[in-house]
């Protein structure tokens, strides 16, 4: 069993108490638990399961049916890029591979070392008049061309060369 | 009036019955299934069980009520067709080495494959294996196997309230997992097997220790002792067409001493020795006055293991007393050890015991004293089965033998132990200063016997009354735990058998249904009743231990401290 920071089970307990410790809203549970941690840790998702009176099996069950929670930790930049149909046929895919090759990611790894960036796809962002478009965190960019997403990324790059420097 | 639906043109009636698939089982009409047990929750996902209307639609006779006058019919050209499909889209994504398989002959999909005549499979098998995971001492898991019918989930989840396993992912990629995928024996599982009892294929089987009890016993510098649990005579026999409930233990001695064993035992010895213990230590207890907890059994290893995981706060009031199979097994070593000795043999000491638990018990840390465990190896009754034909043994005609000497003496009060409530009926016997066959009767009908999960007594002790329940069942367990943590229940003494019905149910006996474990239980009685000796201290035998080998040892012997862990 994990030992759990203090800082983590004040932040875990004020979620869990937020919601009754009812057993019916673990889906809730952890999309805030997801929110301040950009993904589920697993000693954060131990804790939630003692909490709620919940096997570990069921709530690692629910954790990994939905495609929006993630058990892996996610950079500082979640890049989503939309491949549904509209975007798809404005030419989402090689904005995606300007992406990946631009940070050296793949399919399989989705996420820098450095844990600045992860590219990923999503079905529909909704933005359908903005294809083909991509999210960075919640910031939607619409338009998107490969020359664009190196832009961004060089863009976000300085930003964060700038920021550590201050 | 009576209601009634027509089940392949038959008039079946029907009252309180939950689905058509009852009904048409009623109807002496073998309907396929993956996923239905009348003991679970329905699940209604392997859609085997589809049956259709008059108008040509299906449904799940699982999950589907029965209405007046409903028409349905169970086989037709249109469900053969379907039953075809979903085995061949099984099996495209299963592993087909049915000959290497631990669960050969005995498989729903092979068996079911079978019944529908499939030849031939039209789809590319997925070449994915999944790793095996061998961690638990007690139980396999080959994911390449699983049908996804969440028997065993429903089982770990609704039954037994532990929670092992789990669902996990979506879709295609849906899986039966532990948490986080981790190796089962880092889980909080506790071997109580009941997911490989009902899994209907391979993905799920307890651990064989065959092999290595077989090198024992042909190995001549080794001596081979045996032990047998009680629930396991009531059983095997039903795997050689002699019914369920009838008592073999003669021919299991037989069957073993042909094998090659050199001392064959009976586990009711350790089974007397744990009540002389059990007793004595509630009877203390009572005599400290009124405790907040009652005094609960420590003889099952799955529950022991439950109540560290989930009720870490019980393992203080949890009886310090092992097994019978460790208290026999401590006393077998230490008889040996001075044989051996003189003899120059090295002694392997095996039980055969109805439980998957056993084997995780065996080879935990309080029961290994210079590096060796006191039981080497643990086999259930089923794998006894598979040795006894692989020696090409016919058991059904086998002449019954006696144990051997010098443990060939023991009670019926240690027999019962195999039966939910027999561990408590045993106990009282020995505790009430009554020693008449009119007090043995009461405990009887006490309400200690019986297959319901949770049964309660009132049985009157010296000045007072003593609260006793009997749970069998971890998911009953827990219910309870939680009535006596609520203060809404107190009880003096809890016996708990984590397999529904006891024993004589446990997973490592052949699959059976309430009936037949019921019937295994009367066995048991039936052989308490035809018993010399009905209490564990009329045993000579018993007696001689504790001036002998026991002298001065009992604690060491035959107690345990629990808690650290």
């Amino acid at each position: 069993m994990e030992i759990i920071k203090p800082e983590d089970k004040q932040i875990l307990d004020r979620i869990l108490q937020s919601h009754g410790y009812r057993k019916d809203q673990v889906i809730g549970v952890l999309q805030q638990v997801q929110q301040e941690y950009h993904y589920l840790p697993e000693e954060a998702l131990t804790y939630v399961a003692r909490g709620l009176k919940l096997s570990e099996a069921r709530v690692y069950g629910v954790a990994t049916f939905y495609e929006n929670f993630s058990l892996e930790p996610k950079g500082k930049y979640v890049i989503k890029v939309c491949d549904g149909t509209a975007c798809h046929v404005r030419h989402s895919v090689p904005v995606l591979e300007a992406f990946r090759e631009e940070l050296g990611l793949s399919a399989e790894r989705r996420t820098t070392p450095d844990m600045l960036f992860t590219v990923e796809t999503v079905s529909c962002l909704g933005a359908c008049g903005l294809a083909p478009a991509c999210t960075v965190n919640d910031q939607v960019h619409p338009a998107m061309t490969p020359d664009k997403a190196r832009a961004l990324i060089a863009q976000l790059r300085e930003e964060e060369q700038n920021g550590t420097d201050q | 009036m009576s209601k009634y639906m027509f089940i392949d043109g038959i008039r079946v009636e029907f009252d309180q019955e939950p689905n058509i698939l009852t009904l048409v089982r009623k109807a002496g009409i073998e309907l396929p299934t993956f996923c239905y047990y009348s003991d679970l929750s329905i699940y209604g996902a392997c859609r085997m069980c589809m049956v259709e209307d008059e108008r040509g639609g299906m449904v799940a006779a699982c999950s589907t009520p029965p209405k007046q006058g409903m028409s349905i019919r169970t086989h037709t050209p249109k469900l053969y067709k379907h039953r075809r499909m979903i085995l061949e889209l099984l099996l495209s994504a299963h592993c087909r080495d049915c000959t290497l398989c631990e669960k050969s002959g005995k498989c729903s999909l092979q068996k079911l494959a079978r019944r529908f005549g499939l030849r031939d499979i039209r789809f590319r098998p997925l070449e994915e294996q999944k790793p095996l995971d061998n961690s638990s001492r007690a139980i396999v898991r080959d994911p390449s196997k699983c049908i996804l019918c969440g028997d065993c989930v429903r089982m770990c989840n609704e039954t037994q309230h532990v929670g092992a396993i789990d669902f996990a992912h979506r879709g295609a990629r849906m899986t039966v997992s532990t948490a986080f995928e981790r190796p089962l024996a880092e889980t909080n599982c506790v071997d109580c097997g009941q997911c490989a009892a009902v899994c209907p294929t391979g993905a799920i089987t307890v651990k064989s220790s065959a092999d290595g009890v077989w090198s024992a016993i042909h190995d001549s510098g080794v001596r081979t002792v045996v032990q047998i649990a009680p629930a396991v005579r009531v059983a095997l026999g039903e795997e050689f067409r002699l019914g369920a409930g009838v008592d073999v233990m003669g021919r299991i001695i037989a069957a073993l001493h042909r094998m090659g064993f050199d001392q064959v035992f009976d586990t009711a010895v350790g089974a007397d020795l744990t009540i002389m213990e059990e007793a004595g230590e509630l009877k203390k207890r009572l005599e400290e006055g009124e405790k907040e907890y009652p005094l609960f059994t420590s003889c099952c290893p799955a529950w022991v293991r439950y109540a560290e995981t989930a009720h870490p706060e019980l393992v203080p009031h949890l009886s310090t007393c092992k097994s019978p199979m460790e208290m026999f097994g401590a006393v077998l070593r230490e008889h040996y050890r001075l044989e051996d000795e003189r003899d120059g043999k090295k002694t392997v000491s095996v039980a055969i015991m109805p439980c998957t638990a056993k084997k995780a018990e065996a080879a935990r840390e309080e029961y290994i004293r210079d590096g060796r465990p006191d039981v080497d190896y643990v086999l259930t009754t089923t794998e006894l089965v598979q040795m006894i034909e692989e020696a090409g043994i016919e058991f059904d005609e086998l002449d019954i033998e006696a144990p051997d000497m010098p443990f060939f003496l023991s009670s019926g009060a240690g027999v019962i132990f195999g039966a939910t409530g027999g561990v408590t009926e045993a106990a009282l016997r020995r505790l009430s200063e009554d020693k008449s066959p009119r007090a043995l009767r009461e405990f009887e009908y006490a309400g200690v016997r019986g297959m319901q999960g949770v049964k309660t007594c009132e049985v009157p002790y010296g000045e007072r009354t003593l609260r006793i329940a009997v749970v069998s069942g971890l998911g009953n367990a827990d219910q309870l735990i939680e009535r006596i943590e609520a203060g809404e229940e107190h009880f003096d003494f809890v016996e708990v058998m984590a397999c529904p019905g006891g024993c004589v149910a446990g997973a490592g006996q052949p699959f059976g249904h309430r009936g037949q474990v019921d019937l295994r239980s009367q066995g048991l009685y039936k052989a308490d009743k035809a018993s010399v000796m009905k209490r564990s201290e009329e045993n000579p035998l018993i007696r001689s231990l504790y001036d002998d080998i026991l002298k001065n040892r009992v604690h060491q012997m035959l107690h345990v401290h629990r808690g650290q862990n």
